[in-house]
């Protein structure tokens, strides 16, 4: 099986005040259509590792290799290049646009992609379509509820087709009973051949994925098989 | 670009108060910049109105009363303006001076063609003097008084436009007799002046006025224009001391009598009003160019704070796929656009306004030595476009370097801003 995504002794410090070594030669291989979950307490240095695997951040030492291409000291301009048409990306806080009607969010990956207003249009409603959010389609970002901005935010990131979603707590902000739907979704997708990496605190959510990630203070404690979906809350050891 | 449009319009259209902002900053500036333009001409305007056409360069003298006791007079004699003022003057100041001419002063006369009437001031007048007063005489309407007139004592009139129509009406004037006091002249003209369409003064010859009015050889006062010897005040100074001494002696009265010879000279008004003039120029750019300015600082802190509250939203476009390039673009072009539009209401408004002014201020209406403060208070088009296009540079230039810190922030510190 070909490795979408390799890691490989990946190195990050932060230099704001005190130099803060978190992530600490981190390896790893995820290979196409897997379904990953990242666990880890909080500071372990999650959120970091799924932005740099999404181009929105950059590392320091090691190699990241996405679809077979380094990925490293890119211009701005071909990162965004790449995160048009490689990642979609799922916030914890959504990230719409406040001015943007839910159609218009969706269909912005495509601005950069220079498709034109009506087709990328057309193809937002689709999705919005797929999404249940149809209705939707012409509320601002603040008519909606959380579980409806995050299923718009997924829209946005399927639009442009790309190889990787990563999300970065999708469910963090919602109820269990929304952040139940919405994994349903990410699932779904998931079956239609995406690879997905999902960063989470929740064990639930977690268990919904095929391989667990355990980070601690910047290395990879353990990866798990979760492909029997038996992940039990007595291994929850990331609330502290 | 299209695409590009919509978007910004897009953007525009949700956030309206900041685009009225910017918008209101850019017009603003504009719409007073122009007002100021405007006013400063028309200020100037009304000064050069009050010279019209007649000569920058001419000088009248009159008699004033002694008030220095000299070779033997007392003092408050009164000095005589006579033939003899106008030959010396011609003979002895020929260098500095392109010629003289006498005037007599007819006063009031009530001026009648049958039932209509009007009351003009006359007087008895050179050829030379329609240059002086900036006089026109247009095609089909007679001729000023000529040297024939004066030579023949010719009983001839040249008199006003609106004389003209308040004695004629629509009928032809030249040939025509108009009583004057009981006395008939021929009308031989019509003039005009422009910017004084009510000047009524009418015009005899010098002789004809002498004689008919018994005059002797007094004159009531005399012209002379400066030459081109004379063209600042140190030249103008020195002349007029010159002049004024000679002056004294032909009249012997004392060189330090400055109430013998009463003089105006037309020069002097120019000068001063050139030099009010260059004050107000000076005045209305440094005010104009503040006003430009605090248009300027308008639409920089309003880009300086749109691009701040939009850091974040950089960095969504960023994280979806927008090149730093495309969003530097999008600022730069919504910039232009909202200056442009604005600062195009603000032109309009502005050039609409001081139109409407100029209409507003007509020329003076109160007869031909009335003073015009204000006319024609517009500006050149030319000069309002380019302060626009200066503003929406400037706007960009606002745009442009707040967008470029913005799109340099790394997209994950964009997307954790605020
Ligand atoms: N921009 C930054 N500058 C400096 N330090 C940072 C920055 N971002 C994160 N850190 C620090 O790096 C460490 C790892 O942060 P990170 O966000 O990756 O943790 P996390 O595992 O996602 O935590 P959480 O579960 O709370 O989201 C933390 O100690 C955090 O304070
Ligand atoms: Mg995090």
């Amino acid at each position: 099986m070909s490795a979408i995504i390799r890691l490989k002794n990946i190195n990050k410090t932060y230099y704001n005040g005190a130099p803060l070594h978190v992530l600490k030669g981190i390896d790893m291989e995820i290979n196409k259509g897997e379904f990953v979950s990242i666990m880890g307490a909080s500071g372990s240095g999650k959120s970091t590792l799924l932005n740099i695997l999404g181009i929105l951040d950059n590392y320091d030492t090691g190699e990241y290799c996405l679809n077979d291409v380094l990925i490293k000291n890119l211009s701005e301009t071909r990162a965004a290049y790449f995160r048009n048409k490689l990642i979609g990306f799922i916030f914890q806080s959504f990230n719409l646009i406040s001015f943007k009607n839910a159609m218009e969010n969706v269909a912005l990956p495509l601005y950069y992609q220079k498709m034109g207003r009506k087709t990328r249009n057309k193809l937002a409603l689709e999705y919005l379509d797929k999404l249940g959010l149809k209705e939707w389609a012409h509320h601002m970002p603040n008519e909606l509820s959380g579980g409806q901005k995050q299923r718009v935010a997924i829209a946005r990131a399927l639009i442009s087709k790309p190889q990787i979603i990563l999300a970065d707590e999708p469910t963090g902000a919602l109820d269990s009973k929304t952040s139940a739907e919405v994994l349903e979704v990410l699932k779904k997708v998931n079956k239609t051949g995406m690879t997905m990496i999902i960063v989470t605190h929740e064990s639930g959510v977690a268990n919904q994925t095929n391989k667990i990630i355990r980070l601690k203070d910047g290395v990879i404690e353990k990866i798990e098989d979760n492909s029997e979906h038996k992940f039990s809350n007595f291994s929850v050891e990331n609330i502290k | 670009m299209i695409s590009l449009l919509h978007e910004i319009l897009n953007t525009i259209r949700q956030n309206k108060m900041r685009t009225f902002l910017t918008g209101f900053a850019v017009a603003w500036g504009i719409f007073m910049l122009i007002v100021l333009l405007g006013s400063g001409n028309g200020l100037k305007n009304g000064f050069t109105s009050n010279f019209g056409d007649r000569l920058m360069n001419v000088v009248n003298i009159w008699g004033g009363r002694t008030n220095i006791p000299y070779a033997g007079f007392q003092s408050g004699r009164r000095i005589y303006i006579a033939d003899r003022d106008v030959k010396f003057t011609a003979d002895e100041f020929d260098r500095d001076i392109n010629f003289v001419i006498g005037n007599v002063s007819l006063g009031s006369k009530n001026i009648s063609n049958g039932a209509e009437y009007l009351t003009s001031s006359m007087t008895g007048v050179s050829p030379e003097r329609i240059i002086v007063d900036g006089a026109k005489i247009a095609q089909g309407n007679g001729r000023f008084i000529n040297d024939l007139d004066i030579r023949e004592k010719r009983k001839v009139i040249v008199i006003s436009e609106r004389a003209k129509d308040i004695l004629f009406k629509n009928q032809p004037a030249i040939g025509k007799l108009v009583n004057v006091a009981g006395i008939m002249y021929t009308v031989v003209g019509v003039y005009y002046i422009e910017n004084r369409q009510d000047a009524t003064s009418s015009y005899i010859p010098l002789s004809t006025a002498k004689i008919v009015y018994n005059r002797g050889i007094n004159l009531s006062n005399f012209t002379f224009t400066l030459n081109e010897n004379i063209y600042d005040k140190e030249t103008n100074d020195e002349f007029m001391s010159g002049y004024r001494k000679r002056f004294a002696q032909v009249h012997q009265v004392s060189p330090d009598d400055e109430n013998a010879m009463w003089y105006w000279n037309r020069f002097e008004d120019y000068l001063q009003m050139a030099n009010a003039s260059k004050y107000i120029n000076i005045a209305v750019w440094i005010i104009g160019i503040f006003t430009l300015l605090s248009g300027i600082v308008g639409v920089s802190n309003i880009m300086l704070i749109t691009v701040r509250e939009r850091t974040r939203e950089f960095g969504i476009r960023k994280s979806i796929g927008a090149s730093p390039w495309s969003i530097l673009k999008l600022v730069i072009v919504e910039s232009v656009f909202i200056t442009t539009i604005f600062g195009y209401i603000g032109l309009v408004c502005g050039v609409g306004i001081t139109e409407f002014a100029s209409q507003f201020f007509q020329p003076s209406s109160a007869g031909s030595d009335s003073f015009n403060a204000f006319l024609n208070p517009t500006v050149d088009i030319n000069i309002a476009v380019q302060a626009t296009l200066l503003l929406i540079i400037a706007g960009t230039v606002a745009g442009f370097f707040p967008a470029l810190k913005a799109v340099k922030i790394k997209t994950i510190e964009a997307l954790n801003n605020k």
